[in-house]
């Protein structure tokens, strides 16, 4: 009896490292899947489409509203030591380094990575990869290829455009609000970020994010248990997941990078 | 000498899921240019058996020979071109949600062949016609009935004009017209093209009027085999059963269980 726990334990050890040793295997095969689709652009854009510009409006928007609230904190902060010129810097600083990718990535496993969970999981139920393989059209290089290739591009371009629009909310409640100078604002932001230190790094996370996070949600599609339910446990695990691993990985990513 | 060999060779097949024995060493030939006949109670195996063929499901023991190539020990690149020179039609059809019918089709022609648009369109346009769908090109999988959407898979199983077609149940949910179609399209395609047919189905007039020879498979073995004729002459009590769909007879109707009463009172465990 008292062996019980420590059982499930080893099984669920077992099992994790099994999944994590197929998710492996799973991303060799898509990467080698990826090259022969430069003969085949249309399949990434079209995958682009779905992805990335469908997710467009919920970054526009979210963007905005971040850089407004940025904006706002910031300013409350820096007017208690008189420094509310400053308020350009912290707010594009905390939007490149972290904001921008971390948020974006969180919202990218939302609504694109979920979605694509939720497609290649519901092919794979109503047999439509099996079908795709007898007809020796191999679903690893036609479904799943492209669209890791799709999330893996979007989420520089994703993140890089919250950022833009994030910049433009605080300096819509920062100027247009509260009254700080507009040539301190976009001045002081020219002097202090640094192209190398902060938008260099960003899009190296953003990057990673959109590897992981890509890499993520078609493994968790392919590998569903093909009915309803797993379809929509494999959706709960890609968010999740997905989440943990960009937190986890931004610490270690910031650590790397600022943290001397 | 290849005219001769049988197009599929099932030798000694043993397959199991998990603990469950679904073939028990079977032995099978579909001869080339023929019509055989897959039937058996379901939840036999039949589509099980055909997914052993296309080299989708891998054997325990024995060998599934196709045109002269061990399916099962060919590696992904010569199995795909293998799998090119087979349809299948899915018992549930298996159609790609996000195209179109006419896309569906057109899906094996695109993905293998560069044919100039017009061509494709024109290939695609007489699979269609020959299953009396051509007017619902343009719809989406998702508009079409379950007998329409099995008779789009069997036009996108002869896309490609492949050497070998099978059909998983292409009979079913189809009225008596489109029935008297398909039956006919399936026996002139062989007939016309030289295609070997493997028909899996429960319809037992259908099938026989068409087939060249069936298998009756259960319980993990080939239970009877023969022509047509001769199956019905069988003296075997099972294929008397199963033909002339008698309730009584060896054939359980019923999945392996207790005793309906022991479930009952004893409260079975069903896990
Ligand atoms: N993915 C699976 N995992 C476990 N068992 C399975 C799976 N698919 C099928 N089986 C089992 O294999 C057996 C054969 O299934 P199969 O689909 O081949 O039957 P069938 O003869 O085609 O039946 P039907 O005439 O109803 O289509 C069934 O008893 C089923 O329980
Ligand atoms: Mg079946």
């Amino acid at each position: 009896m008292i062996l019980d726990p420590l059982q499930q334990l080893g099984r669920a050890g077992i099992s994790f490292f099994e999944r994590l040793g197929r998710g492996n295997m799973f991303l060799l095969q898509t990467i080698a899947g990826v090259p022969a689709l430069l003969w085949r652009p249309g399949l990434v854009i079209k995958q682009m489409y779905s992805v990335g510009v469908l997710t467009l409006l919920i970054i526009l928007v979210s963007g905005l509203f971040v850089g407004m609230v940025l904006g706002l904190q910031g300013y409350n902060t820096l007017s208690d030591f008189g420094a509310e010129e400053s308020l350009g810097v912290a707010v594009a600083l905390a939007l490149v380094r972290e904001l921008g990718p971390v948020v974006t990535a969180l919202l990218f496993a939302g609504r694109a990575g979920s979605a694509l969970t939720a497609e290649i999981g519901l092919m794979k139920a109503t047999e439509q990869l099996s079908g795709m393989e007898m007809m020796a059209v191999d679903p690893m290089r036609r479904v799943v290829a492209p669209r890791f290739l799709a999330g893996f591009l979007s989420m520089p371009l994703l993140a890089a455009i919250f950022s833009a629009v994030g910049v433009y909310g605080g300096f819509f409640v920062g100027v247009g609000l509260l009254g700080v100078d507009e040539g301190a604002y976009w001045s002081q932001m020219q002097a202090s970020v640094d192209l190398h230190d902060d938008i260099y790094n960003g899009v190296i996370k953003s990057i990673v994010f959109g590897f992981v996070a890509a890499w993520i949600a078609v493994f968790e599609g392919y590998d569903t248990v093909p009915t309803s339910e797993g379809v929509s446990r494999a959706t709960t695990r890609t968010v999740v997941h997905t989440a943990l691993a960009v937190l986890g990985l931004d610490f270690v990513l910031t650590a790397l990078m600022f943290g001397d | 000498m290849q005219q001769q060999t049988p197009l599929v060779q099932v030798r000694n097949l043993v397959f199991a899921r998990g603990e469950r024995v679904i073939f028990d060493g079977i032995d099978l030939d579909i001869a080339r240019g023929s019509v055989t006949a897959i039937m058996g109670p379901s939840g036999t195996g039949k589509t099980t058996l055909l997914k052993l063929i296309g080299g989708q499901l891998f054997p325990q023991t024995g060998s599934i020979v196709v045109d002269g190539e061990n399916v099962d020990k060919l590696g992904i690149k010569d199995l795909y071109k293998l799998r090119q020179r087979m349809g299948m039609m899915f018992q549930s059809g298996a159609l790609l949600t996000d195209l179109s019918v006419f896309e569906n089709v057109a899906f094996p022609i695109r993905e293998h062949t560069d044919l100039p648009e017009t061509l494709v369109r024109d290939l695609v346009l007489m699979k269609l016609q020959a299953v009396g769908l051509r007017g619902a090109a343009g719809m989406m999988p998702n508009e079409l009935s379950g007998g329409m959407a099995r008779r789009v898979a069997m036009a996108r199983a002869i896309a490609l004009d492949p050497m070998m077609v099978m059909y998983d149940e292409p009979f079913t949910g189809q009225d008596p017209i489109s029935m008297g179609i398909v039956v006919k399209l399936i026996h002139e395609l062989n007939t016309a093209l030289g295609l070997t047919s493997i028909v899996v189905s429960h319809d037992v007039q259908e099938t026989a009027a068409i087939a060249d020879y069936i298998y009756l498979l259960s319980g993990g073995k080939v239970v009877d085999q023969g022509t047509p004729d001769s199956l019905w002459e069988s003296a075997s009590e099972w294929s008397q059963q199963f033909l002339n769909g008698e309730p009584d007879g060896p054939v359980a109707f019923h999945y392996p269980a207790p005793e309906f009463r022991d479930d009952l009172v004893g409260g079975g465990q069903h896990t």
